[in-house]
């Protein structure tokens, strides 16, 4: 007899081609294959990064910014773009001594990724010592999308496999795509499938190859809409994620999602409190996001670094049914570069200046943050009108 | 100025307003209108209602057989099918004293609705006497599906919106809709799409009417199938449920699901055991079903009354994001009829069999049920192959 080889579920007969075999005339009985949903290999370990990630009184750190957007950084505090910048940047933010007690996982640019520190330290190897999960950006930027109002989508999923597999092997353990919506533009329900497709497809390579693919379609602040209008948006994006990341099979206790939470539009005149904030958001994710998703990490998306801290603060005074916690990147990190300015000098009261931030937003995970010794600078909004990233 | 029409037709704008035209040298004023999710007015009330139906302790006792079907049952204990044998029956299940204390609902049959007891009080009045819910069935029945593999679609669209309103003027608050999807039949992407938009249609509407809406996609038990590939066919049936509830602006907040529970065919060789059967059930509502859904009422679907509550009380062992719970017929039935026989000498012993297998199932809800004293027929099977409702 011949023995049968085990077959991968993607050698299977898909669903569709499945129902099509299976439409005999009267009669014939069909064959029923039994496959499993998820055959990947990773299973077991995407549910255990993703469980590591999102625990409690922990984030992540995104410090994923491209080569172009980090020198925009840089020139903030009068530094030239250059890799040895990029490198000592870098090199402060992963040594903060104790980052690991708040910081759960670092998201990276490909450039960090095979970085070493100014002392020539693997920045994968400080990260993992400091019991912080590397993570890595693997989306290829925004481009225009033909046939809508002016929006963009997201391109990265020629090669995705292959880099996936790469990045594996350097370390990462998770990976992280941006797509974006705008409210002014529509958007469009072609944008909206658009960005869940390719945020569905992205996630499914992703785990296929080790990595835990945080999913994030960025509702962009930009707009003059109330909050109820972000509220509608977000119920029908987040519809759609949902149901192509079923569609793709993707294993929804592998995956994080960062969502923006639900605010008013930047140029709406009426500011909402972090309490009415979390009321929108928390309703939106009940609305949503099924139990088996360990971990939502909330983007701040041109918020203060305080507000952001208030919001997510605010969002956790009672048991969620997921891990509600944050990643930020200019909430975490704005008031650390201008504390540094470049100077080596600087760079403990920098280092220090990233620990406060780090714990207060830990607090506010754990719902047990009280403000007391904000700066005036970390109250300041950083939103910037077209924001491009 | 003259304004561009979108070329693209499958732009649709999302959430009202009317397109928006290309932007221009001189961007023209943008009129948004904000598009509120539920304009519904009965909102606080489905909200409440359906709160009322998921509440601790309690569960759904459904008596909705068609004519024909309780004809089925009368005739399995020798009684003709006539309008006061129905009567007779419902009136001994529904004037049970203190049925109220385990049952937070009863799904009624047209007939039952308009009924009184033998002493003229209106059904509905002694359920709302005993603080139980009355519920309606609204759907017209399965018929052939041309173009599936001899599957069956749900009919019942047609004037549900004047029937809805009509049953809530009788005093109904909440509705039922089952249709059936067939593991051995496929089952075809067309049958589960027919299934999940027919369902989410008649959500809407009933929602619209002061319904609030039990969703049951009923998989047959029917199958020699293991239970993974229940597990498949149950993820991919709830995602596009859920889908279009989304799609169809239903309130998730005032609605309640009546899903069949994970486990292998009837055919199959292998049983499960109550353990497995929660772990395979509770994997698919965790990745499936939101938690802003209140209450997850199962079906027992040909499990026997012992069965039926052995496995709503393993998947009560620990605290779940909605209640979970019951919405059985023959599963709280079976005995009860048995025991009555038609005879009015035999009534409270019949009576008391209901309260037994009621009460085992409030058990079972806590998770608290310790299956003693349960009698031998309470432990039979209760599968009928090709079982037509």
């Amino acid at each position: 007899m011949a023995s049968a080889t085990i077959l991968k579920s993607s050698f299977l007969p898909k669903r569709s081609e499945w129902a099509a075999a299976a439409r005999p005339s009267i009669g014939r009985q069909p064959v029923a294959v039994s496959f499993t949903v998820r055959a990947g290999s990773y299973a077991d370990e995407l549910v255990k990064t993703a469980k590591t990630v999102a625990s409690p009184g922990r984030g992540i750190l995104a410090m994923d910014e491209s080569n172009a957007t980090c020198g925009k950084r840089l020139a903030s505090i009068g530094l030239e773009n250059t890799e040895a910048n990029r490198q000592a940047y870098r090199t402060l933010l992963v040594s903060a001594p104790g980052l690991g007690q708040y910081i759960s996982g670092a998201i990276l640019f490909e450039e960090t990724l095979y970085q070493s520190t100014t002392e020539g330290k693997k920045i994968v190897d400080v990260l993992v010592s400091q019991k912080i999960v590397p993570g890595i950006k693997v989306d290829k930027g925004l481009v225009p999308l033909a046939g809508s109002n002016n929006e963009s989508w997201c391109q990265g999923l020629d090669g995705l496999a292959s880099r996936a597999a790469a990045y594996y092997q350097q370390g990462a353990r998770f990976a992280k795509w941006r797509t974006v919506i705008s409210i002014p533009n529509g958007p469009s329900a072609l944008a909206v499938k658009e960005a869940a497709w390719g945020l569905a497809r992205y996630a499914a390579i992703a785990q296929d190859n080790g990595l835990v693919p945080i999913v994030e379609p960025e509702i962009l602040l930009d707009g003059e809409h109330g909050i109820d209008r972000t509220f509608e948006v977000s119920l029908k994006v987040w519809a759609e994620v949902f149901y192509y990341l079923a569609e793709n099979n993707v294993l929804f206790e592998g995956i994080l999602l960062k969502p923006s939470m639900v605010t008013p539009g930047a140029e709406n005149q009426e500011k909402a409190t972090p309490e009415q904030v979390a009321e929108y958001t928390l309703k939106f994710l009940h609305r949503r996001i099924p139990p088996a998703v360990p971990g939502i990490m909330f983007l701040s998306g041109g918020q203060s670094e305080v507000e952001a801290t208030q919001n997510l603060n605010a969002m956790n005074q009672r048991p969620n049914s997921w891990h509600v916690s944050f990643s930020y990147a200019r909430a975490l990190q704005n008031t650390c570069l201008k504390t540094w300015a470049g100077r080596p000098e600087n760079v403990k009261a920098a280092q220090d200046v990233l620990l406060v931030r780090a714990k207060a937003n830990s607090l506010a995970q754990l719902g047990k943050y009280t403000g007391e010794g904000e700066s005036a600078e970390s109250k300041e909004g950083m939103y910037v009108k077209n924001y491009s990233y | 100025m003259s304004s561009v029409k979108l070329s693209a037709p499958s732009s649709l704008w999302i959430g009202g307003g009317r397109p928006l035209t290309r932007r221009a040298a001189f961007p023209p004023e943008i009129r948004r209108v904000a598009a509120v999710i539920r304009a519904g007015s009965y909102t606080d009330e489905l909200v409440r209602t359906a709160k009322t139906i998921a509440s601790p302790g309690r569960g759904i006792l459904a008596i909705d057989e068609s004519n024909a079907t309780c004809g089925k049952r009368l005739a399995s204990i020798g009684l003709d099918n006539t309008e006061s044998n129905r009567q007779a029956y419902r009136q001994l299940l529904l004037t049970t004293p203190g049925l109220g204390e385990y049952i937070s609902g009863a799904i009624l049959f047209e007939e039952t609705l308009y009924q009184s007891t033998t002493y003229g009080k209106k059904f509905v009045e002694c359920l709302n006497e005993q603080k139980i819910m009355p519920g309606i069935k609204v759907d017209k029945g399965l018929v052939p599906l041309p173009g599936s593999n001899n599957e069956t679609w749900c009919q019942g669209l047609d004037g549900l919106a004047s029937r809805c309103a009509e049953y809530y003027k009788q005093g109904a608050r909440f509705a039922k809709w089952r249709t059936v999807v067939s593991i051995p039949c496929g089952p075809s992407a067309l049958a589960v799409k027919e299934a999940a938009w027919g369902l989410a249609r008649y959500a809407a509407i009933a929602q619209d009417n002061g319904l609030v809406p039990i969703v049951e996609p009923e998989i047959l038990l029917d199958g020699d199938h293991a239970i993974e590939r229940t597990l498949e066919v149950a993820e991919n049936v709830w995602s596009e449920v859920f889908y279009y509830l989304a799609e169809n602006n239903v309130l998730f907040e005032g609605i309640l699901l009546k899903p069949s529970m994970v486990t292998p065919g009837a055919e199959h060789k292998e049983k499960a055991s109550p353990e497995i059967i929660a772990k395979y059930t509770l994997t698919m509502l965790k990745r499936r079903v939101p938690p802003a859904v209140p209450g997850i009422m199962f079906l027992s679907g040909g499990q026997s009354e012992v069965e039926a509550t052995l496995n709503l009380n393993a998947m009560n062992q620990s605290p779940n994001p909605w209640h979970v719970s019951f919405s059985y017929a023959r599963a709280l039935q079976n005995t009860v009829l048995k025991t009555w026989q038609g005879r009015p000498e035999n009534a409270e012993a019949a009576r008391k069999a209901l309260l037994i297998r009621a009460k085992a199932n409030s058990t079972a809800q806590l998770g608290q049920y310790s299956g003693e004293g349960e009698t031998d027929d309470a432990k039979k099977g209760m599968f009928q192959k090709g079982y037509t409702y």
